[in-house]
């Protein structure tokens, strides 16, 4: 039955041609538009450590003077330095580690390559275990080599290859800012998309080349990137200059491996900053957050508005395709109501019809859907020539693939139901009498 | 022609009916919409700088090597090897002036602060943010700017510091957006204000007409008129020149530049598409979002309107053939072509009609939705005029060719069997 159906089907819509094409071609250009701006809103509003995030956490305290203080206000977005250390030395969480981001001239030793800049991650050791940054080569600095200033640093893969020929380069020299480093590890391609443990130095398809130890930074004063706010008569610090205690300009990540952990560490935020009042460093009541990495994405609004605003423009649209397609196959179903006629009266069920009707109306979801997913993919193609931080990042994967379809296929049975049902509704006697 | 048979004839199609008003008023709300962002972005992206931009580009480099800037003696050092820098770039052949300056309009990095008519106070009541630059005598031409009230900056005004210091800002120029709101009486030249709580007065000695802050965000959208110009050079590792070339020559400045600062001193980092950048350039990225966004709504648009029409079409041809017979016996009754066409016209226009009416409030309301969750303003009233005129149009356009081809039908189908 199904196969005569869609026989019929087939003819129906060869009779159209130019309705068929315009049915098919509205589906499509719906479904590729919105589906194009859903993959880009769905790479963009992404888990950056699928598995992992729910454990990490980013402490936020309030070490802003009495001046402009408004209830309910949210802390400063980092911390200072002199917070983010007690933080860390108290070790209160599962790993904790400190950091910020810069950029350092490297000098490499073949004369063949100029002096370049890379980006730096200055962070104490517990990042790597933290983030679960994958090591190729070696592995990253201790604690205690990192409170003692060492001079080791852990390379990306591509700085690697660029510089070492992607041999193990553990235990060979970089120098970087006059200063000679010796390279203890090599992580494998890692980047966390968004960038979550630092939205300032960019949010999406951004990566550091070389880590270093945050106390080896502070003592080489290496150059800073990224956002520090001041208050009061604090001084921002530019270039090689670290900026004063009354500004923020690190980010302080936790694992806390249980909700339990997590709330008594809210706890111990509290208690923190209490104990920081007391000692005078702090003027206002405690007030702190702990958020997890998705709710910290949520917080920073880090997906673009122009995309959502997009996303909701081409869902408009396809809206607008299926109002469209229902009314054409409207039209097409009651027009054929005669020959709809002779097959009821010939005895065919109404839900025979309907069903016969459906398929037709599948077909063209279908063919739309195929349609839609290839436009889909220029429309990704035309997302990557654009030069916008995330754009490399716009590919069709699996699970987007498949609502394509499901969406297309949906969508247009959906849009047959109502003509299909009105078209069942013919009285067969009429139809026959009325010729 | 009287209303009353058209009307009868919609009732047979309710549905079809209601679905192509349907259509017509998600597509009028959706573009009227998209097109006023798009409006709002070309206003957006056409403001002007306040400079003038022709000829102009921004040299931004880094000395590796070079001493702190935390001890006095290092920052005299910085100022020694800034001085060097500028006088080899005023010395070039293609080059007409150069100032040091720590950022332009549309770069998006800025030093914001705020001002006040009092002493040591700050941010809030009232205050306005500013964003400063930090340049020294050669600002006025190399910018472009215009005096409007007061004198320039002179040789004896620039000052020096390393990047962290508070120095004292003894004079000031700023824009005529600042003092209007600083001075609203007027007059603001000879004044005083304070800078970022400073007990320090700065006596503003002139005031230019316009000049944009650095920050396109829309964190700088509250003051992005409100720049202050400072007669200092600030000292750090890293250091930026706003070049103006002789008229038509910025091309073969800005190739002149690398050589001609290498050759002051090789020990720094000045790489060829970021470094030495027009400022032709920096404006097309600082804008490259909302251009893009106009450009892409604008094809939305566009691809709309065309499914819409399309399917009225489409959804008017199937009327026409399904009404053959009834049209044929009109015209054997004596109706004219001219009478069918218009029939169909005056349909297309009862249906659109109440397609706009409905697409109207629908419009308003996704303004209104839109306006809590994005930054957007209320859609003025133009839009949606304009909107609703083009919707009815394109439907008289649409309706024309099935509507001609009804009025061909010949009278004598009235004797055929459908």
């Amino acid at each position: 039955m199904f196969t005569y159906y869609l026989d019929l089907a087939l003819r129906s819509l060869r009779r159209n041609k130019a309705l068929t094409a315009l049915m098919v071609l509205a589906i499509a250009l719906g479904i590729g538009a919105s589906m194009t701006t859903l993959t880009v809103l769905h790479v963009l509003s992404g888990d950056p450590l699928p598995g992992k995030s729910a454990q990490l956490y980013y402490p936020q305290v309030d070490p802003q003077d009495i001046k402009g203080m408004l209830p309910n206000k949210e802390p400063p977005d980092q911390v200072t330095l002199i917070d983010g250390l007690n933080l860390l030395h108290a070790g209160r969480a599962d790993h904790q580690a400190l950091m910020s981001g810069g950029s350092v001239p490297v000098q490499p030793e073949q004369s063949s390559l100029d002096p370049f800049y890379v980006e730096a991650r200055y962070t104490t050791a517990d990042f790597f275990a933290m983030f679960d940054a994958p090591f190729l080569y070696g592995h990253n600095w201790t604690d205690a080599e990192g409170e003692a200033k060492a001079r080791e640093v852990v390379i990306a893969k591509s700085l690697n290859d660029k510089l070492f020929a992607g041999a193990n380069s553990v235990g060979r020299t970089l120098r970087m800012a006059g200063t000679s480093f010796r390279v203890v590890g090599v992580l494998d391609s890692w980047q966390p998309n968004p960038h979550f443990y630092d939205l300032n130095t960019g949010s999406y398809a951004y990566g550091e080349q070389v880590f270093l130890p945050l106390q080896t930074m502070l003592e080489l004063r290496l150059d800073r990137n990224g956002s520090t706010d001041c208050w009061g008569n604090g001084g921002g610090g530019v270039g090689s200059i670290l900026p004063s205690d009354s500004c923020v300009w690190l980010q302080f990540w936790t694992q806390l491996d249980s909700p339990a952990k997590a709330a008594a560490y809210k706890e111990f935020l509290v208690h923190y900053s209490q104990d920081q009042k007391a000692l005078g460093r702090f003027q206002r009541a405690p007030n702190v957050r702990l958020r997890s990495v998705m709710q910290w994405l949520d917080y920073q609004m880090v997906v673009p508005d122009d995309v959502r605003l997009q996303n909701g423009l081409a869902f408009g649209f396809l809206l607008v395709c299926l109002v469209n397609t229902v009314g054409l196959m409207l039209a097409k179903f009651m027009r054929r109501a005669a020959e709809l006629g002779v097959r009821r009266a010939l005895g065919a069920s109404r839900r025979a019809l309907f069903a016969q009707l459906l398929i037709e109306s599948g077909v063209v979801g279908l063919v739309g859907g195929i349609g839609g997913l290839l436009l889909a993919m220029f429309g990704l193609w035309l997302v990557r020539q654009r030069p916008s931080d995330y754009a490399v990042l716009a590919h069709l994967d699996l699970s987007m693939l498949f609502t394509t379809f499901v969406l297309a296929v949906c969508a247009t049975l959906l849009a047959g139901l109502l003509p299909a049902w009105r078209a069942c509704q013919i009285a067969p006697a009429l139809q026959l009498k009325s010729n | 022609m009287t209303m009353h048979p058209i009307l009868a004839a919609l009732r047979k199609h309710k549905a079809g009916v209601v679905l192509i008003s349907l259509q017509i008023a998600l597509t009028l709300a959706i573009v009227c919409n998209a097109v006023f962002i798009i409006g709002q972005r070309v206003e957006r992206v056409n403001r002007p700088t306040g400079l003038d931009e022709n000829d102009l580009f921004l040299v931004t480099q880094q000395w590796v090597g070079a001493p702190s800037g935390d001890d006095p003696a290092g920052v005299e050092k910085l100022d020694v090897m800034q001085r060097e820098d500028l006088a080899a770039l005023r010395n070039l052949p293609d080059v007409a002036s150069v100032a040091p300056s720590n950022s332009v309009p549309l770069l998006n990095s800025s030093w914001t602060g705020s001002l006040s008519l009092k002493p040591a106070d700050t941010l809030g009541k009232g205050n306005p943010r500013t964003a400063y630059y930090f340049t020294d005598e050669q600002a006025m031409t190399t910018l472009g700017l215009h005096l409007v009230a007061g004198r320039a900056f002179n040789a004896g005004d620039v000052q020096h510091q390393g990047a962290r210091d508070q120095r004292d800002r003894p004079v000031v120029i700023v824009t005529q957006a600042l003092a209007d709101k600083l001075f609203p009486q007027g007059n603001a030249v000879g004044k005083v204000i304070y800078s970022d709580g400073s007990a320090a007065p700065s006596t503003i000695i002139g005031v230019v007409a316009r000049l944009q802050i650095p920050s396109t965000g829309s964190f700088g959208n509250d003051f992005a008129w409100y720049s202050t110009l400072v007669p200092t050079r600030l000292d750090a590792s890293f250091a930026r020149y706003v070049v103006r070339a002789k008229p038509g020559r910025r091309d073969a400045a800005m190739h002149a530049v690398p050589a001609a600062l290498y050759a002051v001193n090789p020990m720094r980092v000045l790489d060829d598409d970021e470094s030495v950048k027009s400022f032709a350039d920096i404006r097309a990225s600082a804008y490259r979002a909302d251009v893009g966004m106009a450009i892409l709504m604008g094809v939305v648009c566009l691809i709309l309107l065309c499914v819409t029409a399309a399917g009225i079409v489409g959804l008017t041809s199937f009327w026409v053939g399904q009404r053959h017979r009834q049209i044929g016996v009109r015209r054997a009754l004596g109706a004219r072509k001219i009478d069918i066409l218009h029939y169909f016209q005056i349909e297309n226009l009862l249906i659109a009609g109440g397609g706009v009416v409905l697409g109207v409030l629908l419009a308003v309301g996704l303004n209104t939705w839109l306006m809590t969750h994005y930054e957007m303003t209320r859609i003025p009233l133009l839009y949606v005029v304009t909107g609703v005129l083009a919707m009815l149009a394109i439907g008289q356009a649409a309706v024309f060719v099935p509507a001609r081809r009804a009025s061909n039908v010949p009278p004598v189908e009235a004797t055929r069997a459908a």
